[in-house]
This record gives structure tokens, sequence and C-alpha cells, in this order.
């Protein structure tokens, strides 16, 4: 394989002479592979690779996880979450801090396992649902199937049509890698409506061959200077997706406006709780706890440039806290928390 | 958050399946594929089977590869 790895790089470098190529990546496992295998390191320095908004640890706004804060606060509440989304500070907290301070806060491996605690218990048990479309089926799966005392705290957001704030912005972008387990669910479908930008993208898997030979889809289209969708992932990604995930992810979620860390606000992104589903709906169903909550601003994060680097306009390295005031034991920001922040990732594998 | 890990079913009791990862097993909901079976190879998120994975289509990328080098 390390022979065909080498025959591969060298067609990208014929395909790719004389341009500059900026392929942006949008999933943190691809950064890691890409970061793990040293990817850049092997490809010409023409063509780079740059992080996208991938991580969903990383894009949820301070204000979700200081509402969650707020509920912990003011109700005795069961409170459980991925990992990921437990250690992200905001000042000097995280779910970590209120758990060691007495609070209910469970980590939990799926949102299935949430609903097994609210069958053994008899206090309210909330999820901080985070993720994007990958995520949102089973989290709506949940929501169906729970008994009365299961609430989801949305913080979900729908991947696909936050691609359309980076294609229709104004950052030089030649090419996407697209996420592989996203497209799981959507399809290649879903990404028909960007052909019209003339920008390819290919959907990769997570091995590193996967990476290298979307890139080489990409560079191939840049040079024909045709759009295009591609689909290097196709034994997990169909045409159509997975319409049943599709239907009960829609059934129970309503796009609207989304706000993401770095990006701000994006049309269609927000994943709200239907109507039909609002008694399990924590937003709605602790609603008078939240009329008192007020937003604040985490002076500690003054320096903290995650929203740039969910971006791909700086590289970790461009932030003056990387290893240095924010590092994986002590993160600062979301970047660094996260199994899928390109920051940690970066820290994770020595990337200087 | 995006990861996804390949799994056999192992056993099905509708809508759960056991599943064996790599010689971890657990219990995952089945119910947004059709047809699962034992024997079956299904990608897992978090608690939910996303996707069947059929043998062919995981070496369908080795083919690719032998596509590309012989252009």
């Amino acid at each position: 394989m390390a022979e065909d790895t080498g025959r591969i790089v060298r067609k990208i470098e014929e395909l790719s002479k004389g341009q500059e190529i900026n392929l942006m990546h949008l999933c943190g496992t691809h950064e890691d592979t890409i970061s793990k295998y040293n990817l850049r390191s092997i490809l010409p320095q023409n063509v780079k690779l740059l992080s996208g908004p991938g991580c969903p640890v990383c894009i949820i706004p301070d204000t979700d996880l200081q509402k969650v804060f707020h509920l912990l606060e003011n109700r005795d509440v069961i409170l459980t979450t991925f990992g990921d989304m437990a250690r992200v500070p905001f000042e000097d907290r995280s779910l970590f801090y209120y758990r060691s301070k007495g609070k209910d806060v469970r980590i939990v491996y799926s949102v299935f396992d949430a609903v097994e605690i609210a069958k053994r218990e008899e206090k309210d048990v909330v999820f901080f649902g985070i993720g994007f479309e990958t995520t949102m089926p089973s989290i709506a799966v949940a929501i169906k199937d729970s008994p009365e005392n299961f609430y989801v705290y949305s913080a979900h957001r729908f991947f696909i049509p936050a691609i359309e704030a980076l294609v229709s912005g104004d950052m030089r972008i030649d090419g996407f890698i697209n996420p592989g387990h996203v497209s799981t669910i959507v399809g290649v479908k879903a990404y028909e409506r960007y052909r019209k930008y003339g920008i390819p993208m290919a959907i990769a898997g997570f091995e590193p061959q996967d990476v290298l030979l979307a890139v080489y889809m990409l560079v191939r289209a840049i040079r024909e200077n045709e759009g295009g969708i591609f689909n290097e992932y196709t034994r997990a990604v169909k045409y159509e997706g997975n319409v049943k995930a599709q239907e009960v992810m829609n059934e129970v979620f309503h796009p609207g406006d989304g706000e993401w860390r770095g990006l701000g606000a994006i049309p269609e992104t927000g994943a709200g709780i239907r109507k039909d589903f609002e008694e399990k709906d924590a937003e709605k169903v602790f609603e008078d706890v939240f009329e008192n909550f007020v937003p604040k601003v985490d002076k500690r994060k003054k320096h903290c440039r995650c929203g740039e680097v969910l971006k791909g306009l700086i590289t970790p390295k461009d932030c003056r806290l990387f290893m240095t005031a924010c590092t994986p034991r002590n993160p600062i920001g979301p970047c660094m928390v996260s199994f899928e922040g390109t920051c940690n990732i970066w820290a994770k594998y020595r990337i200087s | 958050m995006c990861l996804a890990i390949p799994a056999e079913v192992v056993e099905v009791e509708w809508p759960y399946a056991t599943v064996d990862m790599k010689g971890a097993r657990r219990k995952v909901r089945v119910d947004l594929l059709d047809d699962v079976r034992v024997g079956d190879y299904v990608l897992i998120h978090v608690g939910l089977a996303i996707q069947k994975v059929s043998k062919e289509e995981v070496e369908e990328i080795d083919r690719l590869w032998q596509k590309i080098l012989e252009e």
C-alpha cells in the first residue's frame, strides 16, 4: 500500500502543478486522520488542507452551555450528555465542575443510555443533545420512545445548510472533503443544491487512503474545471442516504436560525424540537427556569481563536494561547477540549 | 461525534440488536434499517445502526484504488 500511496501522491502533484489549491474538510474525524497520518507532509505544498467547522462540540456557542449550567443550578435534574461536552469550560466552570459540586451529571455513550437512566430513576432526566445529522436520528428515536421524565435540550445543528455560508462567503475554497457519516444519513443527493457553485465536493471515509483518494478526485475536478459531487465512501453512503433516519429526524426537529461559534447565525441550521413533541423539549418544559437567564461573556476566552480555526482562517499554531495558556489538560476553548477539535488533535499529535 | 464503527450483528431483538465491534459487544437500536439479520455488518454511531455495509462494499475502495492506479 505504501507504494500505491506514493503513486497517488505523484498523480496529485502532476494534476495540481502550477495551482494553489485550498481544500476544506468538514469533519473533525477527517482532521484526526490527516494529522495522525501526517498527510499534509506528503501532499505537495500547493495543495492545502484546511480544517472546517466539522466539530459539533466546538461550534456550540457559549449561550447553550450557560443555559444548561443555569438549568442545573436551578433545578434538581439528572443531566446527561456526551463526555466531550462535559469538559467544555465557561469561565472556570464545566459540567464536570458541577458534578464535583454534587450535581447529578452523568456521561453517556448514547442517548439510549440516558433513556435507560430515566426508566430507572424517578427524577427528571435531561439529555444535553449536540451533534449534526449523524446524531440527530438517534435523538429523534429516543424522543419518540422514552418515559415521561425524559427531556432533551437540543443544541443540535443541521450541517448541510451551513455549507452555504462557506461556499458563498469570502473565503477561497476550491474544493470540499465532505463528512462521511453525516452523508451516510443525508445521502449524496443532499449536496445537489451546491452544484450551482461549481466547487467540487468529495464525500470521504476516514482511512488515510479515503482522504487521499478524495483529494485526488477534487484535484482532478479542479484541473478540468468542473464542479461535481463525488462519492469516495460508497461502502457507507448511498445516493438517497438513510431515508428512515431522515424521516424521523425531520418529524422531530424543525430547522430555524442556528448560532455557530465563529460563523454566527446561519439560516436553516438550528434544530428545535417540533411542537408535536414539546413535552420532551427541555427549553419548553423548564421555560420558567430560563425566564431569568442572562447570557454572559467569558473574559478568559478573549484571546481564544477557536472561531477562526473553525473557519480554516488560521491553524492552531497561529493562536497565542495554543500550548501556552490553553492545553488539553487545561483547555480554554472547545477546539482544545473536543477529540474532534483541531487544537486538541494538533496537540495530541504534537504538530508544530 | 462523527465516528461510526462497523460491527457484526450477533443477535436481533427488534428494535435492538447485539453487535460485535471487533470483540466488544453492545446492544444498539437497529430500527432505522430494513431487515437486519445475524451476520450482517452495520455501521454504529452512538448506539444506533445508521447503515448496513456489505463486505463487497468494504472491498470496493480497493478496486477504486486499482482503477485509478491503472489510469
